[in-house]
């Protein structure tokens, strides 16, 4: 398909007037590469143009007033205006002024990967001041080798990236540094955020891919791994919370390689959970405050797992109402909007990628139509006995660059359609992070509910061993012992208990505070989108009409009307 | 540029007004009668008229497909070297459906073809004609199925000895025989022309037709994703919610204008590539009536002279077959320069034909051309507008 574009493109060179294929912009020409090789292009004409801009990226949280790239690269362009708003989240509107013919500009407020590596990065949605920023960039990418530890001999190799990250926030103890992470570091980073931000809606990470080693080398694939992990550390990045990290500053600044985490798979976890498990039987240790604060789930505490799955099933079945439910209707309530957001959203982000494909295609027919018509001019031309022919070569010349022009428009609009897509999947993503976020909810409930209902059985244990031991005089020894034991793991166990309590009151706090940032973003990024969507469609709209109307007009002594 | 064309009047659109002798047909309001396999559209033809011959200034009858086939028939027997207007292909799976669209097209392809025959010079001369657009029903379906009996076979007894001349004649016009051809360099560029022009409008006419196609899924998918915006937007609170409505909206409404262009793009811009397509293959069939008219020519010249040697030495040996002989030499003679005669007429006929196809096509293109161009135009304001539109109320909820 590409190739008979740039063929189509080289006839229209070879047919048509010269002056007809310098007047069709350059911008244009661009086109008819790809998406990504379209972006290169345009910042690095933006870059000719003008060093600071760089209007390839611009997110809806561009708060740093240095960083607003002036849209106009002509000096007849209408104002830009900013907008800012007195909310802490802000984004620029870009404003564009009545249509110009022929420059190809980028849009407003969409986050979108950029190719080279020393475009800007994400800027901080910031809630104190206007001019805190981080920019992180990854590049470079590089195959390193394993040192062998490994059992293989010879080692595997693995890949490793350039982080680059420029910032001015104080905490971070210098204003630019650069690191070589792998992966593997990634997914580490990626791990421990879930387990210090439980309760936040912590941006997901970049898949793993299932076929590692060989397809490791393939340059495209590591291509979008670049890309998708500048991605993720940058919306990171975009965390009022999690950017301030100690996790994530480690990662960013530590130089060396990254210690790796205690458990690093599920199958060592049981493992270690395995060995403490008699321990727990026979002594009926209760498990200790701090461990409190992490699920059962994925956990090395096998007994806890069991008992809160026992605990969870009683929830379900029980007649009797728990002793703390989910009382927060407004959470409940949200959850379920929340379901139907996604649903919505989901049904949006399929038909959006139904219209970009049919503007493609609508693309490619104009492409062929255009090609077809210049190839029966030419014909026309050759074999032209009458002038009427040469006269007909010459209307049919002009819908034929007319088309060519329809297709390359369709196919820049279709390029820049995508981008907004982009924001549509980022939040289906995000929405993922937020279903995290509230298991985490959940989990930290049932932890609670268990270490309830544990209490109130081991209290109840003891009165029944107290009310026995009254009856003999003088007191059962073994009993006696067995009651101080008791009581121990009674205060063990409300120590628990109240650990359990403070940490769902805070994941409870987190999703709040989280939700409404979520919400107030989204408010945000959507319209921004929809904004950035519909000038789009305008602007293309408008340069069609303009091709045609040309075409209409110069045929117009055809038209029935006039004759 | 309107003075480097100096075309006659009635290569114009018919219904141009003058005092001159005039014909005007409209074929209009297509009828379906008939059940099941035995149904068929019925069209009313209206004739309006000053030529001397036709009843009154006006007459409408109602003829049917079949009818307008009889007429090309006769006209294409008559007038060989005349490119005959090529007649809608008998569709026979599209009949059963009769899809509302279909009857259009068909009711406007046969509006064209009875119109060029109409605006034509020599073609609107013909009594076939004047008895198609002017007797009545039943005397139509007389001559209708009496002809389509008879019609087919050969007339002439000479014709006899060239059977099987139809599948042969596009045989020896692609070159596949070794023929009898006439040495023509100019014939054959133009018969090579034809048959390049031929592809090349099949090419973009499949491409026009893809647009069309292209337009309505586009126009679907709009529909398809304003749906799903609107319902997004239900869902969603304050501003957000509002802009996706809006959008939504927009997107539907914007689909149906699509659906519109797609159809305007069928009947302005592909139907005419599809009749200038049809254009090019009644030259074809003209170009294989002059390779049989040739043949015979060239058949009948050899078998004169052939008799001819056979006579004189009938007459030499003083036979007694020599009277009749003769009587046959002669017989074969005049058919032979019948023949030829046949032929030159063909030919004469076909070189001012080519000079008025080249003229009417380029007229025809370039209505097409100014249409389909002038219904982008339209189309690409539309959908300005209407986003446009958008833009200050998105605005509004920005700032809200």
């Amino acid at each position: 398909m590409m190739d008979s574009e740039n063929q189509g493109f080289e006839e229209a060179r070879l047919y048509s007037s010269h002056e007809e294929v310098q007047n069709l912009d350059f911008k244009e020409k661009l086109s008819a590469k790809s998406f990504s090789n379209y972006r290169s292009a345009m910042s690095s004409l933006s870059d000719a143009h003008h060093p600071l801009s760089s209007p390839a990226v611009l997110t809806p949280a561009d708060s740093d007033p240095l960083r607003l790239p002036p849209m106009d690269r002509d000096l007849q362009k209408p104002y830009v205006s900013d907008h800012f708003f007195s909310d802490p989240l802000h984004f620029s509107d870009v404003d564009f002024g009545p249509f110009d013919g022929n420059n190809v500009r980028d849009l407003n407020g969409v986050e979108s990967p950029s190719k080279s590596s020393e475009s800007s990065g994400s800027l901080s949605r910031s809630s104190s001041s206007n001019s805190e920023y981080i920019k992180i960039s990854v590049s470079n990418p590089q195959k390193e080798q394993e040192v062998s530890n490994s059992l293989v001999p010879g080692g595997s190799s693995y890949v490793t990236y350039l982080i680059t990250t420029r910032t001015n926030i104080a905490e971070f103890g210098g204003s630019e540094f650069s690191v070589r992470r792998r992966f593997k570091d990634v997914v580490t980073l990626s791990e421990r955020l879930a387990e210090s931000y439980r309760g936040f809606f912590i941006p997901p990470r970049p898949d793993k891919s299932v076929v590692e080693g060989q397809v490791m080398q393939k340059q495209e694939f590591v291509e979008q791994r670049r890309v998708a992990l500048e991605k993720y550390l940058r919306k990171l990045a975009g965390h009022p919370v999690i950017r301030m990290s100690d996790e994530f500053k480690v990662f960013l600044q530590v130089q060396g390689r990254l210690p790796l985490p205690t458990t690093t798979d599920v199958a060592s976890r049981m493992i270690d959970g395995a060995v403490n498990l008699p321990k727990q039987l026979l002594s009926e240790s209760a498990m200790a405050p701090q461990e409190v604060v992490q699920p059962a789930k994925g956990g090395r505490d096998l007994l806890r797992l069991f008992k809160e799955l026992k605990q969870s099933v009683t929830n379900d079945w029980g007649s009797l109402k728990p002793p703390i439910v989910e009382e927060d209707k407004e959470f409940l309530e949200k959850k379920e909007k929340l379901r139907d957001f996604e649903q919505q959203l989901s049904a949006v982000s399929q038909q959006a990628e139904s219209l970009v494909k049919t503007q493609q295609d609508m693309a490619e027919t104009f492409g062929e139509l255009g090609l077809t018509l210049i190839k029966l001019t030419k014909f026309e031309n050759e074999e032209a006995v009458f002038n009427c022919q040469r006269v007909r070569a010459a209307d049919t010349k002009n819908v034929a660059t007319a088309a060519v022009k329809a297709s390359r428009l369709y196919r820049e609009l279709n390029s820049q359609t995508l981008k907004h897509l982009d924001v549509l999947h980022d939040y289906l993503g995000l929405i993922l992070a937020v279903h995290g976020a509230f298991s985490e909810r959940s989990s930290a409930l049932l932890t609670e509910q268990t270490l309830l209902s544990d209490l109130s059985s081991l209290r109840s244990r003891a009165e029944k061993l107290e009310a026995a031991s009254s009856k003999v005089f003088g007191g059962d020894k073994s009993r006696i012992q067995k009651l101080e034991q008791l009581k121990e793991s009674i205060r063990t166990t409300e120590d628990a208990k109240n650990v359990a309590m403070r940490e769902y009151k805070r994941i409870k706090e987190n999703n709040r505070s989280e939700l409404e940032r979520f919400d107030r973003e989204r408010q945000a990024d959507f319209l921004s989108m929809l904004k950035g969507f519909v000038t789009n469609q305008v602007r293309y709209a408008e340069k069609m009409s303009v091709v045609w109307g040309k075409v209409a007009e110069e045929t117009s002594s055809y038209s029935k009307e006039s004759s | 540029m309107e003075q480097e064309r100096s075309i006659p009047s009635s290569l114009l659109s018919p219904r141009s007004p003058s005092s001159q002798p005039c014909l005007s047909v409209s074929v209009t309001d297509p009828v379906k009668l008939g059940n099941g396999v035995q149904a068929y559209i019925s069209y009313r033809v209206i004739t309006k008229t000053n030529f001397p011959e036709y009843q009154g200034p006006e007459k409408i009858v109602i003829r049917r497909y079949s009818d307008f086939v009889w007429l090309h028939d006769r006209l294409f027997e008559k007038y060989k070297g005349i490119f005959i207007p090529f007649i809608p292909e008998k569709n026979a799976v599209e009949k059963f459906r009769f899809s509302a669209e279909f009857i259009e097209m068909r009711r406007q392809a046969l509006d064209i073809f009875v119109n060029q025959i109409a605006s034509h010079h020599e073609l609107q001369k013909s009594e076939d004609l004047r008895t198609f657009l002017q007797v009545e029903e039943e005397t139509m379906e007389r001559l209708r199925s009496h002809d389509s009996g008879i019609f087919k076979k050969k007339p002439a007894d000479l014709m006899q000895l060239f059977k099987g001349v139809q599948s042969k004649v596009s045989d020896i016009v692609l070159g596949k025989e070794k023929p009898v051809e006439e040495s023509n360099p100019e014939y054959e560029k133009l018969k090579h022309y034809i048959f390049e022009l031929e592809n090349h409008l099949t090419e973009a006419q499949k491409h026009a037709f893809r647009l069309v196609k292209r337009h309505r899924e586009l126009g679907q998918a709009l529909s398809d994703f304003g749906k799903a915006a609107k319902l997004l937007g239900a869902c969603e609170e304050k501003a957000v919610g509002k802009g996706f409505s809006e959008l939504g909206a927009k997107s539907e409404m914007l689909s149906i204008k699509l659906q519109k262009e797609a159809h305007e793009l069928l009947l302005n811009f592909e139907e005419p590539l599809k009749d200038y397509i049809r254009a090019v293959q009644s030259i074809k069939a003209t170009i294989a009536e002059r390779a049989n008219a040739f043949r015979q020519q060239c058949e009948l010249a050899e078998t004169t002279k052939l008799k001819e040697i056979n006579l004189d030495r009938l007459v030499l040996v003083r036979s007694d077959k020599a009277a009749e002989a003769e009587v046959e030499y002669k017989e074969l003679k005049a058919a032979s320069e019948e023949a030829t005669k046949r032929f030159e007429t063909i030919v004469a006929l076909m070189n001012q034909e080519i000079i008025r196809f080249q003229e009417q096509k380029t007229l025809d293109m370039g209505l097409a051309f100014h249409e389909f161009a002038k219904g982008q135009a339209h189309l690409a304001n539309g959908v300005a507008d209407a986003w446009r539109s958008l833009l200050p109320k998105l605005e509004a909820l920005s700032v809200s």
